[in-house]
């Protein structure tokens, strides 16, 4: 086994990066040229991401770190997403007295972690990534220390612990039946206990379950999600958005190759925890969609949008537990869905801060009128809550069609029916916002002004939206490579 | 496993559950660290009892040592701790639940048979520890590495948290 520290590349680049940001923070007058940095250090990581892209999959440092098409993928998305944040973020930073290069290092510092979860096949290293994400997550989501923000980070941070205790417990379990840590021998043990000695092992469903448990807060899915509308509410806008998107995308990773490499090659297993997880996306779905039909916070009521939208992909992932080996769709159905929600989420978050900062509010109430006040930016967050919806001509339409295809070709048409009566429901309290900017009067006449930084960064994300939904083949191939796992 | 180790064994168990107990029933934060404390001593005794020399040092210096003497130091500086834990309705429901769910981890635990290795643990174990841990083609390297970046992430957190917002 060959030592190549070099395929850690991107992650060493981006970790060094929120270093000198910091050192930088100490000398530099003019704080804007610190975004600039950040931005230039995921550059750097993406253009050596990029440049391994379609070689052959290696693995380093024991196994434990798998640089595979599937990684690849996700560390790109995670570099794509943190920068847009990076730029969205520029004018709401600007308002911080202190702590500004603290910020952009903490937001680096959690892409780290990000991309290590989707690299990592060993469940020790994905722990310790998990935990890196989380824990600059926990602080910039307190990061404002007004009393809303204070109690996002903290929710976040003692639920958050309770979750990690509880996936670590799952992972225990995993190891104490299989005697492996590393996610391919976990699944060759399991393929080696044939099924008598797999049915007498309920510790391994069990661990399985707490797994489930544990990496279902990440994302987000009922029952883990009581922390989602709280600290959505209270943390710094640009920060929900990077929870809402590169965490989710994160938790997923983590989910699809936990559970195909070491859980998916006993099918007696795959289907319990397909089932699992259709179970839990119809909860999620339900849930979500319901309780966002009551919310007047524009933040929370993405929030409540975030839960059923995780509901939706976990159709994909049930899709991938009823699969046989071998099958693409589901996890490529996945892949796709996580990326057009990422420009798509991105894209109203966006919106949602230019919005903010001028009206000083998020109250659905107080966007009354604001396509006679903003109009491009009011176009730009109905685009985006148009997809949300899954209607075409947008990512979020294709992104479904897939999703739930590769669920029917499984004979799970019963979850696709609830799944397309959930999208139903939540066309209207998406609908509602755009009714209030369309057709209600507008308080003042003032308009919205926004900074270079937000547009690029608003603009990327509407082209996104647009691209993947109008022609949708360019990502198609792409997440159909990505889904090219070292098992 | 001896007759010897055996009873240790209970003995010790049934101290780290009763002081992991006491630690979420009283009232009283500061009696709470204590108990937290000896909660951790007693888990050292298990190490010891699995032959695990060097985990059970470590866990003596940093959870009974550094650990509950932040705990504690915490406790002294925070000004409420007079006032205690907060009760709340939950209890009731949060008894049932918790004791649901212990009722099924013991089922799953005693139902499996779980696998175990037929060699004796290797002793001492501290030279062990750190092949496997440093060891860069056989080893934990790569957790290890990013647990650095971790506690650097953790340390600029704190800092950022904890300092006090001076008007300018």
């Amino acid at each position: 086994m060959n030592f190549s520290p070099e395929l850690l590349a991107p992650e060493i680049a981006v970790a060094f990066f929120a270093v000198v940001v910091i050192v930088l923070d100490l000398f530099l007058e003019r704080k804007g040229t610190l975004a600039v940095v950040s931005l230039a250090g995921l550059a750097v990581a993406a253009g050596l991401t990029i440049a391994r892209w379609g070689a052959d999959p290696d693995t380093t440092f024991n196994s434990m770190l798998v640089v595979d098409q599937f990684a690849l993928f996700f560390k790109l998305l995670f570099l794509g997403v943190a920068a847009l944040i990076i730029l969205a973020s520029a004018d709401y930073v600007s308002k911080f007295r202190r702590f500004q290069g603290e910020y952009y290092a903490l937001v680096l510092f959690a892409t780290v972690g990000m991309m290590l979860m989707a690299s990592t096949a060993e469940l020790v290293s994905i722990y310790i990534s998990l935990e890196l994400a989380s824990i600059s997550l926990y602080v910039l989501a307190g990061f404002l220390k007004s009393p809303e923000s204070s109690e996002a980070g903290l929710k976040y941070l003692l639920l958050g612990a309770v979750s990690s205790a509880v996936l670590l417990f799952g992972m225990a379990f995993v190891f104490g039946v299989t005697g492996e840590t590393h996610l391919g021998q976990i699944g060759d043990s399991i393929r080696n206990m044939g099924l008598d000695k797999l049915w007498d092992s309920p510790a391994l469903l069990m661990g399985i379950v707490f797994l489930v448990a544990g990496f279902g807060f990440k994302i987000a899915c009922v029952p883990f999600q009581m922390w989602v509308p709280d600290v959505y509410e209270g943390a710094p806008t640009p920060v929900t958005a990077f929870l809402s998107v590169a965490s989710k995308a994160a938790g997923f990773a983590v989910i699809m190759r936990v559970f195909y490499t070491a859980f998916g090659q006993a099918t007696a297993l795959s289907t319990d925890w397909g089932m699992l997880f259709a179970v839990l996306g119809v909860a999620s779905m339900t849930v979500g969609n319901v309780v966002a039909i009551a919310q007047t916070n524009i933040k929370r009521m993405l929030g409540y949008s975030s839960i059923a939208q995780a509901g939706y992909l976990m159709v994909g992932l049930a899709a991938i537990g009823y699969a046989p080996i071998g099958d693409i769709l589901g996890r490529s159905g996945v892949i796709f869905f996580l990326a057009s929600y990422a420009v798509t989420n991105l894209g109203a978050f966006i919106a949602i801060i230019a919005i903010s900062n001028k009206v000083d509010s998020d109250l659905i109430d107080d966007y009354s009128g604001m396509a006679r006040r903003a109009p491009l930016l009011s176009l730009a967050l109905a685009l985006c809550l148009i997809s949300l919806i899954g209607l075409p001509p947008t990512a979020g339409f294709i992104a479904k069609i897939y999703i739930f295809n590769s669920a029917v070709q499984h004979d799970l048409m019963w979850l696709v029916v609830i799944a397309v009566l959930n999208s139903v429901v939540s066309a209207y309290y998406y609908l509602r916002v755009v009714k209030v900017m369309y057709l209600g009067e507008p308080a003042s006449e003032e308009g919205v002004p926004s900074s270079a930084a937000l547009r690029t960064a608003l603009s990327i994300s509407l082209l996104g939206v647009l691209f993947f939904g109008i022609l949708p083949r360019y990502l198609l191939n792409i997440a159909e490579s990505a889904v090219k796992m070292l098992t | 496993m001896g007759t010897g180790s055996e009873l240790a064994f209970w003995l010790l168990a049934v101290l780290i559950v009763g002081s992991a107990l006491a630690v979420v029933v009283l009232r009283d934060v500061f009696r709470a660290a204590l108990f937290l404390v000896l909660c951790f001593f007693a888990v050292a005794g298990i190490y010891i009892i699995l032959s695990a020399d060097f985990l059970a040092a470590v866990q003596v210096l940093i959870y009974v040592g550094a650990i509950a003497v932040l705990i504690i130091f915490a406790i002294m500086l925070t000004r409420e701790a007079q006032r205690g834990s907060p009760s709340n309705r939950l209890q009731i429901p949060v008894l049932i639940v918790g004791l649901l769910l212990l009722a099924v981890i013991v089922a799953v635990v005693v139902d499996t048979s779980w696998p175990a290795a037929d060699v004796p643990p290797p002793a001492p174990t501290t030279g062990d520890i750190a092949e496997k841990l440093f060891d860069k083609n056989e080893g934990f390297v790569l957790p290890f590495e990013i647990a650095s970046v971790l506690l650097l992430a953790a340390m600029i957190g704190a800092i950022v948290l904890v300092r006090e917002r001076k008007e300018e």
